[in-house]
């Protein structure tokens, strides 16, 4: 129930921002649909802890902002890259363990792997990500696991 | 100098900076040798292309609502472009397109 | 200044269309198609600055929505040659 409640205020916030009009009609219309939304939402279990992970909420304060430095550093890595006239690329597949248990904390490791520039999950084979990465020194930062570590507090600090 | 003025330079750097990522991830595209290593162009236009620009354009707005819609557009630029880069890695991972590689360390687990 | 910024971006968008026309394969251009609506997404919110009007952060959010939907959608017709199939009714 707390995530339906959650999903509709969230939604409800939403449709405030893209409206930008307060009158009584459009707002009363407003809380209906993100109810009715909400409630359909819960119908196909999309309203629960993996649908809208609003318990991770957080943990994520905690763990953005060092993502967000991790994808400049790479980013600028990668730009330097590409101007260098000689293109020093060295690609490289690897293989890392994930030792997220949740699914959610599995897709944000993946995924955090993927925005950052310079490695991006391939494929999952079980337990593991195949990840390909631009250049070696990429792929052995990777393996040392200290994103992996990140993410498994991530999902822990609940 | 006046605030305003501290945030036009502000938001004046962020652009900038922003159109120049756009530019280099875009000539990554072109310069890279294989169809895995223009996707690590790609993500650089994703990353440090989309993030300065709109952190510029919301330091112009100011408390407006149009800050929070760019804020929207910048939350699902970040969360949609992993998928996306993800689904091309893998299509391609199935298709068969063999990447060219220096080093191979799949065989073993890190 | 916003002028600058959208010069930058039509720059890049020339640089993703001439890997587009060059290919060789499907999947460079869907990666080039996929950064032209990422730029096309920028220049939208930039333009809108441009001319004094940003309402046009609207539309942007719709093309950023569409954007994503329209990379998977392509990438599921070229591995399945259909666009409603599941995986696992395909690997059946």
């Amino acid at each position: 129930m707390g995530h339906v409640l959650s999903t509709a205020i969230v939604l409800l916030v939403f449709w405030l921002t893209l409206s930008g009009r307060y009158e009584q009609f459009l707002v009363t219309a407003g809380i209906i649909c993100s109810i009715f939304i909400a409630l359909l939402a819960a119908r196909m279990n999309l309203a629960d802890k993996e649908g809208h992970p609003i318990h991770l909420a957080i943990s994520a304060l905690a763990y953005w902002p060092w993502l967000v430095w991790q994808i400049i550093l790479s980013a600028i890595n990668v730009a330097k890259i590409i101007i260098n006239p000689a293109l020093p690329v060295s690609p490289t597949m690897t293989r890392v363990k994930m030792s997220q248990k949740t699914d959610v904390a599995r897709v944000t490791y993946a995924n955090s792997i993927t925005l950052t520039p310079g490695t991006i999950s391939v494929d999952i084979e079980g337990d593991d990500i195949i990840v390909h990465a631009i250049t070696r020194e990429n792929a052995i930062d990777l393996e040392g696991g200290s994103m992996d570590r990140r993410c498994a507090k991530f999902e822990g600090s609940v | 100098m006046s605030l305003d003025l501290i945030l036009d330079i502000v938001s004046w750097a962020l652009l900038l900076s922003g159109g120049f990522f756009c530019i280099v991830g875009a000539l990554g595209l072109l310069r890279m040798p294989d169809s895995f290593t223009r996707l690590h162009a790609a993500s650089v236009i994703d990353t440090l292309g989309v993030g300065p620009i709109i952190l510029g354009l919301m330091v112009q707005s100011g408390w407006t609502l149009t800050t929070a819609r760019l804020g929207i557009v910048l939350i699902l630029i970040f969360f949609t472009s992993p998928v996306a880069g993800h689904a091309i890695a893998r299509a391609m991972r199935h298709r068969d397109v063999k990447p060219i590689l220096s080093e191979d360390r799949t065989g073993e687990r890190h | 200044m916003f002028a600058a910024a959208a010069i930058g971006l039509l720059v890049a968008l020339g640089l993703c269309l001439v890997r587009i026309i060059k290919g060789p394969s499907v999947f460079d251009r869907v990666i080039a198609g996929n950064s032209v609506g990422t730029l096309s997404v920028l220049l939208l919110a930039v333009m809108g600055y441009v001319f004094g009007r940003p309402e046009f952060i609207d539309l942007a959010i719709t093309y950023a929505l569409l954007n994503v939907i329209g990379t998977v959608a392509v990438l599921k017709f070229f591995r399945y040659g259909d666009l409603g199939r599941d995986e696992e009714e395909v690997g059946q």
